[in-house]
Formats: C-alpha cells, structure tokens, sequence
C-alpha cells in the first residue's frame, strides 16, 4: 500500500502538467470573458453636467447617466422635515437624511429600484417618496426602502454642484 | 435494440454501412419496439421536435431581415411585419411558436409527473429534459428582448437584476451581462448572438435525450416494465409515426389558430412601444410561461431568497427521480398520489395565474400558500407518500388486463409481487 502511495517523478510531471494546461486555457479564455465587459467608449459616458437652474422646489427630473435614470428632486420644506424625523431604527436600510443630501434642498439618485432595476413613479406609495411598481416597493422622501422586497436604499452616485445651477454626476 | 446486425440488402448499402453505419441507425428508429398502449400524452415528443425545426428555421429567415441594434432593432422589427415578403407571416409563427412550444413541453413535463416517466432507469433522460426545459427559457426570454419594445427592454432589466442578487459578485455579473451599466446596445448584440445559439444547443441535448430513451425504451400508461420486442410492443414506423402525426395535425390547428387569428393574444400591447430606458410600464409581467416562477419570486419579500426560491423551483425538478420514493410509476396504480398529482396541477395554474396579477393583497397571500405548496408537494409529500402508500396490483403484462378479462386476474398475484415491480 505504502509503496504505490509514494510520489515519483511521472506523478510530479503530471500534475505539473496538467496545472500547466489549466493556466493556459485560463488565460486563453480570459479575453473571450473580458470582452463581455464595459468598452471603452461605454466608460467614457461616465459623467454627465445638468442645469437645475429651473426646477422650481417640489419638482424633480430625470436624466440619463450612463444609460440609467437619475432622479434630481429639489425638495420642498415638508419633504425634508418628513426625512429627517424618520428614527434610524424604523429603517430597513438605516441612512441619516444628512448622508444622502449634503444639501437636503437636492436630492440627487439612481432611479433604478434596487430590488430588480425598475423605474419607481414619483410622488407614489405609502411614505410620500416613490413607488416601484414592478414588485411594489415603497421609498420614503429621502429614497430610502421603507417597505417592499428592495434590499436597499436608491444609490447616491458620485455628484458634485459645479456653481449653484449645475450638477456634475458621474 | 437487437437489430444491430442489420445487413442492408444493396451491395453500395453495405458497402457504405460498413463505412458508417447510418443505415443501421435508420433501421433501429424504424423497428424500435415501441410500447403498444401509449396513449396521446405521448406523442408531444414528436411535437416538440416540431417545434424546434420550426423555430429555427422560422429564426434562421428572421435573423436574414432583423437588424441587432438599439437604434434599429425595433423598426426593424417593423420592417418585417410591413415590407418583408410574408414577414408578417414568418415573424407570427416565431413568436406564437415560442408559446406553443411551450404549452407542448408543460404537458410533455406533465405527462412525466402521472406516469412516473422520471423514475428509473430513466433518471437521465429526465435530467436532460430539466436542461433542455431550461434552456428553452433562457431562448426565449432572450428572444423577446430582440424586439427592443418596452416589455423587451424591462423584461431583460428585471430578469439580469436577479443576478445582482448574488452576495459581493452580484454587481459586477450584471454588469459584465450587460457590457454597460444598463441594459443597451451590448446586451441586445449579445442576447441575439445567444439566441441564435441556443436552439442549436437544445438540439444537440435533444439527441442525447432520445439516445438515452432508446436505452431502457418508451415508459408506457402501465408503468410496467416489458419485454421488447414482444407482444406488449409495436414497430415505431408505421404504429407511432402515423399516431404521431395525427396527433400534430390536431395540434397544428390550435397553432394556426393563434397565427392567423389572435397573433399578438399571448403577448403584451407594451411591446408595440419602442424601449425607454427612462420609463418602466405601469403593469410589468413576462410572458405565459414563466408566470408560475414570477408568482415564486415576488412571493418571497425577500431580494435574494426570492431568487434563490424561484431557481430551485425548477431546479428542484431535477432531483424528482430521488425524491419520490415510490416504486410503483403509473399514477394509475397510486390512488393517493393521483390526487395530489392533480392538486399540484392546479397549484401551478393558480401560481401562474396570480403571478400575472398585481403582487398585493389577496393575490400575494395566495402566491405564498401556491409556492409553500409547490415545494411542500416535493419535498414533503412525494418523499413520504412513496414510503405509506397503499398501491394497487399491477398487471404483469400490457395484454394481460385485456386478454386475461376479469376472471383470474384479481386473485392471481399477491401484493407483494406486484410492489416489487
């Protein structure tokens, strides 16, 4: 027994080998996977500049960055009370207010629910936020997940004011 | 199979049948000792044959017109439907044909469930017919994103998104199915690149699906197993063939009927309208034949268990052969598994049903009581059923409840022997 257990030369040329091959075709494949991936010219989307100068408080739009929706809400006095009182404990997804508006007047986010990609509709469901109507899942006015299979809150990308009128996303 | 020795009787038959023996294989789909006493659920095979020769030659005159481009792929589509020489025609049969390929392999599934088709020796076959069943949803549901309509456009955000369910690499999966960061251009190239691939994948485990049901031979109503050939077995040509077509005349005449009648019945008006990345149709629902795991999916309030639920929904399918634990095939003879066999019928219409209405109130209570059901069906009942059912005696031949009459059949064999069959 002891004697066909003991590794020789031709077991180590094997395995060597066959660790070889499975590199190889590795990194033969890799190309074929990659080129699934975001191109180049799909990257170079990657920011967009909005003038807000016109949406007047209560009103929001939507813009199209990198192929998705982004909701730009300038909120009214309401809206942000509501947001704030909310307690963090009641939260699926617990995030201050403060963390997702730096300036609570504008909020801006993905208008893709983050249960399975829909577009939620504005000013809908039971918090006052938006309503995804795909599989019913209710945001709050600060776009948080209130109530609904969604796992998390609408993401706040990476934006920044640019002067006081315009938003640079991305 | 003991007809391996076929000799053909023309000097250059057997001169090229020593060469490649494809006459050998001509005369065993001829002579295949088929069983006498299947009945019509047995002939969706050929059906399903059909549907696939038909999709892909249907798809193959398609892709000739179809342009595989966000920006043109709807007026493409258009194109088809107006100019093209019975476009309108072609692109019908294509997209009713789906459906109807569908409708043939839930009975054919379903045919499999009452008489214990699944059961051994035919595990395999089975298991090739879970891949083919789920390849078929991947061709399809790539196929309606083709259109680039709205219900296309969603659909395929909905349907990539269950993979960013998956814990740390959901993200960069989706993105990497997309080649964006949204559904666009990239995916619908790819999508078709698949879609014109896949059928041809199905075909090559349609072979090996027959090949493996040429091993042990057709189940039968029965559920017995019998000597072949015998007298309890018929030559497929010309016994099963002409069955077969008759049967697909009959099947043919709903087809058409969808066609020519009622073409866009089984799809959705928001399909007409042209993807918007930047509005989501109010009422968003796949087509007919995924509405069951829709109805699994959103009765789970949870993002990932409700796709974890709705993989294993039909992936649960493939361990079936295991899970039933009953000897006995034919639901003929298993007086307590028939009746649930038909409740899980209903259970499936009822999922299918609410999982096309809005997922709130009454209609959510009743998808999470179908889908508790569903998995309970396999999981709890069929293990246990097989183990405390009292089956009825078998007969030990196809003739034999019809040759031996009523008079000495009862009483001539013990339950014992007919358990052990």
């Amino acid at each position: 027994m002891s004697d066909q257990k003991k590794v020789n030369r031709r077991d180590f040329i094997y395995t060597a080998s066959t660790v070889v091959g499975v590199v190889g075709v590795g990194a033969a494949a890799w190309p074929l996977i990659d080129q699934m991936n975001p191109d180049a010219s799909v990257k170079a989307l990657a920011t967009t500049e909005v003038d807000v100068s016109l949406v007047q408080p209560g009103q929001s739009i939507t813009v199209l960055w990198r192929g998705k929706p982004v909701f730009i809400k300038r909120r009214t006095e309401n809206e942000i009370t509501e947001a704030k009182a909310v307690s963090l404990t009641e939260l699926k997804h617990p995030e201050k207010d403060e963390d997702r508006a730096s300036n609570p007047e504008w909020l801006v986010m993905l208008g893709v629910c983050t249960h399975l990609g829909c577009v939620p509709l504005a000013d809908k469901g039971d918090y006052n936020g938006w309503f995804c109507p795909c599989h019913g899942s209710h945001y709050d006015t600060s776009g948080r997940i209130r109530k609904g299979p969604a796992p998390t809150n609408l993401e706040i990308p990476k934006y920044e004011f640019v002067n006081s009128n315009t938003i640079k996303i991305g | 199979m003991s007809e391996h020795n076929y000799q053909p009787k023309s000097k250059f038959g057997k001169w090229f049948n020593d060469r490649l023996p494809l006459l050998t294989l001509a005369n065993h789909l001829t002579d295949y000792p088929t069983p006498k006493n299947l009945n019509y659920w047995w002939t969706f095979g050929g059906i399903l044959t059909f549907c696939l020769i038909t999709q892909i030659i249907t798809g193959l005159v398609l892709a000739m017109h179809y342009i595989a481009h966000a920006d043109l792929a709807f007026s493409s589509v258009e194109h088809i439907m107006r100019d093209v020489n019975y476009g309108w025609l072609i692109r019908y049969i294509h997209a009713n044909g789906a459906s109807m390929f569908f409708l043939a392999v839930y009975i054919h599934i379903f045919r499999s469930l009452f008489y214990g088709s699944y059961k051994s020796p035919r595990e395999i076959i089975w298991i090739l017919g879970i891949m083919i069943y789920l390849l078929m949803m991947a061709a399809a549901f790539m196929g309606y994103v083709l259109p680039w309509g709205q219900m296309s456009f969603w659909g395929a955000t909905v349907i990539t998104n269950l993979f960013s369910a998956i814990p740390l690499v959901g993200e960069s999966i989706t993105t990497w199915l997309w080649g964006g960061y949204s559904v666009d251009n990239p995916t619908l190239t790819r999508f078709f690149t698949l879609h014109y691939l896949i059928p041809f994948l199905i075909l090559g485990l349609v072979v090996l699906h027959i090949w493996a049901l040429h091993v042990p031979g057709n189940n039968n109503p029965i559920g017995i197993d019998i000597k072949k050939p015998s007298k309890d077995t018929v030559s497929f040509h010309p016994y099963i063939v002409v069955k077969d077509l008759f049967a697909l005349l009959l099947f043919l005449i709903l087809f058409a009927f969808f066609v020519f009648y009622s073409p866009n019945v089984l799809g959705h008006a928001d399909n007409y309208i042209e993807a918007n990345p930047l509005v989501t149709p109010a009422h968003i629902v796949p087509e007919w034949y995924l509405l069951p795991f829709y109805a699994i999916l959103r009765s789970i309030p949870d993002k990932l268990m409700g796709v974890i639920a709705m993989l294993s929904a039909i992936l649960i399918l493939a361990a079936l052969p295991w899970l039933d634990t009953s000897k006995i095939r034919s639901a003929v003879f298993r007086p307590i598994y028939k009746q649930f066999y038909w409740i899980l019928v209903l259970d499936v219409l009822i999922l299918g049903y609410v999982g096309a209405m809005p997922a709130e109130g009454l209609y959510l209570l009743i998808a999470r009581i179908g889908t508790a059901y569903y998995f309970a069906h396999f999981l709890i009942i069929l293990p246990i059923l097989g183990k405390v059912e009292k089956t009825l005696p078998l007969p030990m031949s196809i003739s034999e409840p019809v040759l031996g009459g009523s008079l000495n059949a009862e009483p001539a064999r013990s339950k014992e022997n007919s358990q052990k069959l």
